[in-house]
């Protein structure tokens, strides 16, 4: 077996120091060192989008990323969007019915959320290009496109302190 | 309602779902969330081979890994368990072999679980599978279902004789009269592909053995809580009662997580082995490999049509090419059952003669996915009409029109003899048509041509088969065909509910509080619903068919209204009224006529539960009661149309949708946003199975697709907005007059789309009656047609 | 689906990598933005005995410009690349095929050096550093060597690469006044690897003619695959809708593309002459903004 590796960082502002396997995922790290169950497993290929997490800022699939690379990084997960209740994404999502099963949910959360960052006010096809690396087998994704919308309008109005970055 | 006295308030709102607050928080509970003490890790050795037989197995090198806890070889869980066999006794004369949880003598299709190993981790338990040498010895594949009927095809199964696992088929009517009279007959072979169901959430499973107890907990991501606790009885040898099954949160199913699959048995018995929790997860490789697979169809299909575009007649031959077993418990034969028995649609066409061959094939195994042979049963149906409109010059609409079953022919017995109590059939088209645009596109198309952009509207009208009450259990399946709820005032006045139908992301849990809310006079957020754990819910069926919001909701209403007479009796004891007198609404309890004469749920909670003995003693003291609840019919029909229109890049064969509008008609709407979530993600699995979607294997049997690379779902870019529109006949038979809906989009969209490119390409002199449409094919298409140019431009 | 074990490296510098590689020969693999190999160490068909994280190396990140020419280093993000002001003034051609590969997530972590080293046919960036007549610098024991892009690959995933080198910089030479670029594919869905792609580079003359031309092509070959003899027919011709129909017919002629899963190779010939058509149109007409 290989030799472990302390990896200190931070999640969700939280400081977090473990020893690794350096073939612990940062997906499975997260799952399972740190316990935030939030960030989910669709292919472990990078297709499916719904273990995207924000590392440093930007949007990442953290299945195809090692813990041990995320040393001394900031990790952003769907947990920490909210400090309590829900963030205005959220909420939109609840509002327009974005979500069914909700196995996809965080990893899409979490590309809005760098989406919407980046670009304020997204027509429906931006949001559907930016969307397109998160695969939702529920919705057929017109009430997701409804939501960010939503979503884009309730952020600009008032944007919320951040929590997750 | 009669019942409660109260108005509905909560039934036909868009009430937003209570399921959401902690699927959004990343609180959600699934299976993988779970962890338990002392628990391992399961993976498996998986065969690499399409069909060979296995000559030796050495498991010591895995065994000696540090981390490994055990290792289970076929012939060790063929002596712990009984083998399983998929046959519904009520198909006549269909055969299959006994099923084991890992391969004995022989692999027969590529990823068939041959030995299983439990580790610390998944990671130490991957390491062990690549320590476990297989020798196999390679034998030629069946690959082709057209080609394992012929004699000569080795056989995956000695001890059967043949490949073939049913023959089937239905002469209704005069058919040979009607093709005898026909002004034309049109022919066409349409070939459909395998394809998957892909929910996101693989399989997962984590069970636990307490062999003191000689009691087995499984935690699985699953539809069928109850089914899976009656199969694990059988295959396991234990009895029901020591049983527990709980699906907690389910990551989407659309019919995956309905079957017995041999890993998750395998799974079990190294839980029982250990007397550890043994986790198993399916990574996507394994998913795509040994997940259900669907739809792989050849149907020869000929249709006798008059001079008017009536249908006279039909015959059909379908081929279906199902895996080498038939699978438990619902078997791999209902597909090409209902493809050949939906055929007719909602037209009247009398006279109809039907085949088909269910076929044993060295693939992964067939069986239930979303919308079950509807797909295939209707893009055949509507490809024909629009071909014979062609070619009889009529309007795609008007040959519609002129065979769709007319309300005053209700009710309507089809050929094979479904009958249909109520629908909507001529009316949906209409309002499809108006809401669409119907006209104005095709004055769009006629410019686009003279523009050399290539539109085309394609329609389709379906059926969708609900809510099945005895469906599996007629064939001997241990399938519910009831489902139950049990409904519990608490002593704060407030609600639970218990029922046995399963939330797999339909927002199940909201459209029950709803029901319950207005049944009881409270308010949704009063509700708290609970499903999925056998040792909780009383006995149901889970979800699958569309049965859960009509049997659920069935079952709620009944308990509720069993609970409301006991509110009644009770508080008409203690308000000095008459039990018929009292009303629940508005969270009160009053007499009808007096609203100063009230209490609250609660004074009446309180009443029964911490003051039982003030109480007369015939009046039980009690505020809860289960219910269970099978339709008065076998079959609820709902029905709908699609309108589609699509522009085909001619020169890269790339199909982009413009418009997609639907009319859904599922009866009375509990919750108009749930009916219109569940219509879009079906259409869009349509639009997949139609444009995407497609599980390859190659001449010797080796899976291609098995990534999400290779295989393509639907992605946000590529899908268009879906319009949703309800017509709202409710069923003469079913409680409330519910119809069911979660399939209906996934049933309608493949014939719409189909028939859309074809309408683009019809200048061209090209129609295809294949899917999955990929650019490949219409370019092909193209290429080959003959009064064209080659490429393809005009 | 987890990787097999393996040794975790993460050299500080250039030299440091280039010593571990020399070290570890083929049994070490070098660790980039990583969206390539790690998925194939997932799936367990990259099995490396050692991996070397590039992440944590030193000055391999960068974007400079100097007289017009790019330089970027091999580590920076494909998503850095996208949004640099530099890179879209000087050559919108990157911005345009980046845009195309893979999803924003992937993009973050993916990097330049890493698409071109691992070198997938259907990918869209070696084409288009080649299109632009890419220089690849490769780090190795003995000191740094510069080859042409379209030199540099040299099957599929096999480069010029040896085994004890690092990809540590692409130059990209400032392109013609008046120039006019475009990358155009065919994708089955947005974000997926091309079934077809070109990249085409065309500048305007003073007079008015069609000086340099570049087209190369994804998805049809084992590389990157140039068609000189399209770039012939424009260079030196203005262009009209007859030349890029000719060039269109030309290329369909030309290729040799093999068939897989996706799309026959029928389809992909026929789709790389109209994508090719299709780019160059594009192309020409922004050679007036150039």
């Amino acid at each position: 077996m290989a030799e472990r590796h302390v990896v200190r960082l931070t999640v969700n502002g939280e400081s977090v120091e473990r020893l690794v396997e350096p073939r612990k995922t940062l997906a499975d790290f997260l799952r399972q060192d740190v316990e935030l169950t939030g960030t989910h497993l669709g292919c472990e290929h990078g297709v499916c989008g719904a273990c995207t997490v924000l590392l440093d800022g930007d949007p990442v699939r953290s299945c195809l990323l090692f813990a041990v690379q995320a040393d001394g990084a900031r990790v952003g997960t769907v947990e920490g969007l909210a400090h309590d209740g829900l963030h205005p994404i959220q909420e939109a999502f609840h509002d327009h019915f974005a979500l069914q099963c909700g196995y996809c949910t965080p990893g899409m959360l979490m590309t809005v959320h760098d989406l919407l960052q980046r670009s304020p006010s997204p027509t429906r096809e931006e949001i559907r290009k930016a969307l397109a690396g998160n695969i939702c087998r529920c919705t057929g994704y017109h009430a997701i496109v409804d939501a960010v919308e939503a979503a884009a309008a309730r952020l600009r109005a008032a944007p919320p302190r951040e929590a997750a970055r | 309602m009669a019942t409660s006295g109260t108005r509905p308030r909560a039934v036909g709102r868009p009430v937003k779902r209570v399921e959401d607050g902690r699927l959004l928080a990343g609180q959600g509970r699934f299976v993988d969330d779970l962890h338990l003490p002392r628990m391992v890790h399961a993976a498996f050795v998986r065969s690499p081979h399409a069909h060979a037989r296995v000559r030796h197995v050495s498991v010591s090198r895995a065994l000696a890994l540090p981390g490994v806890v055990a290792v289970l070889t076929a012939d060790e869980a063929a002596r712990l368990c009984h083998p399983w066999r998929g046959i519904l006794t009520d198909y006549v004369g269909m055969k299959t072999a006994l099923q084991y949880p890992l391969a004995l003598d022989k692999v027969r299709y590529v990823g068939e679980p041959v030995v299983a190993v439990a580790a610390a981790d998944r990671y130490v338990a991957e390491d062990a599978c690549d320590l476990v040498e297989v020798e196999y010895e390679t034998l030629p594949a069946v690959v082709d279902p057209e080609a394992a009927m012929r004699p000569g095809t080795p056989l995956i199964h000695e001890e059967l004789g043949d490949n073939v696992i049913y023959r089937g088929g239905f002469d209704k009517g005069e058919v040979d009269q009607a093709f005898a009279r026909a002004h034309r007959v049109y022919r066409d072979r349409f070939v459909v592909g395998r394809q998957t169901c892909v929910a996101l959430e693989p399989r997962s499973l984590v069970a636990a053995y307490e062999p003191r107890e000689g009691s087995l907990s499984v935690w699985i991501s699953s539809q069928v809580p109850h089914m899976m606790q009656a199969i694990f009885a059988r295959i396991l040898g234990l009895p029901e009662q020591k049983i527990r099954v709980v699906a907690p949160d389910v990551g989407g199913s659309f019919g995956l997580k309905i079957h017995c699959y041999s890993d998750d048995v395998a799974a079990c018995l190294l839980a029982m082995r250990l007397g550890r929790p043994v986790k198993w997860i399916a990574d996507r490789l394994e998913s795509f490999a040994t997940d259900i697979h669907c739809r792989e169809h050849l149907v020869d299909v000929e249709a006798a049509v008059s001079a008017d575009g009536t249908v006279l007649g039909l015959r059909s031959r379908a081929i279906t090419g199902v895996g080498p077993w038939s699978c438990y418990p619902r078997s791999s034969v209902v597909e090409g059952n209902q493809v050949i028995r939906l055929l007719t649609g909602p037209y009247r066409i009398r006279n109809y003669k039907a085949e088909l061959n269910v076929v044993a094939q060295n693939k992964a195994l067939m069986s239930q996915y979303r919308a079950v042979g509807h797909p295939i049963a209707s893009m055949v149906m509507e490809s024909m009409l629009d071909r014979a409109a062609r070619d009889l010059q009529l309007d795609p609409v008007e040959i519609r029109r002129r065979n769709l079953v007319r309300r005053d022919e209700l009710p309507y017995t089809t050929a094979f003899g479904y009958v249909f109590e109520s629908g909507s059939y001529l009316e949906s088209l209409e309002l499809a048509l108006d809401k669409g645009g119907y006209a104005r596109w095709r004055e769009e198309q006629a410019r686009g041509r003279r523009e050399g952009r290539h539109l085309g509207i394609g329609l389709s009208c379906f059926i969708e088969l609900t809510a099945p009450g005895s469906f599996y259990g007629s064939g001997g399946a241990p399938i519910s065909a009831q489902d139950s709820a049990t409904v519990r005032v608490e002593p704060g006045g407030t609600v639970t509910a218990l029922i046995g139908v399963t939330n797999q992301g339909q927002g199940a849990h909201t459209a029950f509080a709803q029901i319950i809310a207005d049944q009881l006079g409270v308010s949704v957020e009063d509700v708290n619903v609970m499903s999925g754990d056998t040792a909780l819910v009383p006995y149901g069926g889970g979800t699958s068919g569309s049965r859960g919001a009509v049997l659920g909701a069935g079952a709620s209403i009944l308990a509720c209204r069993a609970v409301a007479e006991k509110v009644r009796r009770i508080a008409g004891h203690l308000l000095e009224a008459a039990p018929d007198d009292v009303e629940l609404r508005d969270g009160k309890v009053s007499v009808r006529g007096a609203p100063d004469r009230s209490l609250t749920l609660a004074d009446i909670g309180f009443r029964v539960y911490y003051q039982s003995d003030k109480l007369p003693r015939d009046l039980e003291p009690s505020l809860e009661a289960t219910a269970h609840y099978t339709p008065a019919r076998p079959i609820t029909w709902a029905n709908g149309v699609h309108m589609v229109v699509v522009e085909v890049d001619v020169e890269t064969g790339l199909v982009k949708i413009l418009r997609y509008v639907t009319v859904e008609d599922c009866g009375p709407m509990i919750n108009p946003a749930l009916v219109a979530e569940q219509v879009r993600g079906a259409v869009v699995q349509g639009i997949g199975s139609t444009l995407y979607e497609h599980v390859v294997y190659d001449a010797e049997g080796q899976l291609l697709t098995r990534t999400l690379m290779d295989y393509l779902v639907p992605g946000a870019a590529e899908m268009p907005d879906i319009e949703v529109h309800h017509l709202e006949t409710p069923s003469p038979f079913t409680l409330g007059g519910f119809k069911g809906i979660a399939e209906a989009g996934t049933a309608g969209a493949p014939g719409a789309i189909l028939n859309a490119v074809n309408d683009a390409l019809a200048p061209f002199g090209v129609r295809l009656t294949r899917q999955p449409i990929t650019p490949d094919l219409i370019r092909s298409a193209l290429r080959q047609a003959p009064a064209l140019n080659r490429d393809g431009r005009r | 689906m987890k990787p097999a074990p393996f040794e975790y490296l993460a050299p500080r510098t250039v030299p440091e990598a280039v010593s571990l590689l020399a070290r570890h020969g083929e049994e070490a693999k070098l660790l980039a933005g990583g969206q390539s190999l790690v998925p194939l160490m997932n799936m367990r068909l990259a099995r490396p005995r050692r991996v070397i994280d590039l992440n944590r190396t030193q000055g391999l990140a960068y974007i400079r410009e100097v007289n017009g020419a790019l330089r970027i280093g091999g580590m920076t993000r494909q998503a850095t690349l996208e949004r640099s002001p530099v890179i879209g003034g000087r050559c919108p051609l990157l911005p345009e095929a980046l845009a195309l590969v893979g999803h924003p997530a992937i993009r973050s972590r993916g990097t330049i050096g890493g698409s071109l080293a691992h070198a997938d046919p259907a990918a869209e960036l070696p084409a288009a550093i080649a299109a632009l007549d890419g220089q690849i610098t490769a780090t190795g024991p003995r000191g740094e060597r510069t080859l042409p892009a379209t030199s540099f690959f040299l099957g599929v995933l096999t480069t010029a690469l040896a085994p004890d080198e690092v990809l540590t910089e692409i130059a990209l030479p400032a392109l013609p006044p008046r120039t006019g670029t475009c990358f155009l594919e065919v994708a089955r869905r947005h974000g997926d690897f091309a079934l077809v792609g070109v990249a085409v580079v065309v500048s305007r003359r003073s007079d008015g003619a069609c000086g340099h031309a570049r087209l190369v092509f994804c998805g049809v070959g084992p590389t990157p695959v140039r068609v000189a003899r399209a770039e012939a027919l424009v260079s030196g011709r203005r262009p009209d809708a007859a030349v890029f129909a000719a060039v269109e017919g030309l290329v369909r002629e030309t290729l040799q593309p093999d068939g897989d899963l996706h799309a026959s190779a029928d389809y992909r010939r026929e789709v790389a002459g109209v994508v090719a058509r299709r780019a160059l149109t594009t192309a020409w007409s922004r050679t007036n903004h150039g």
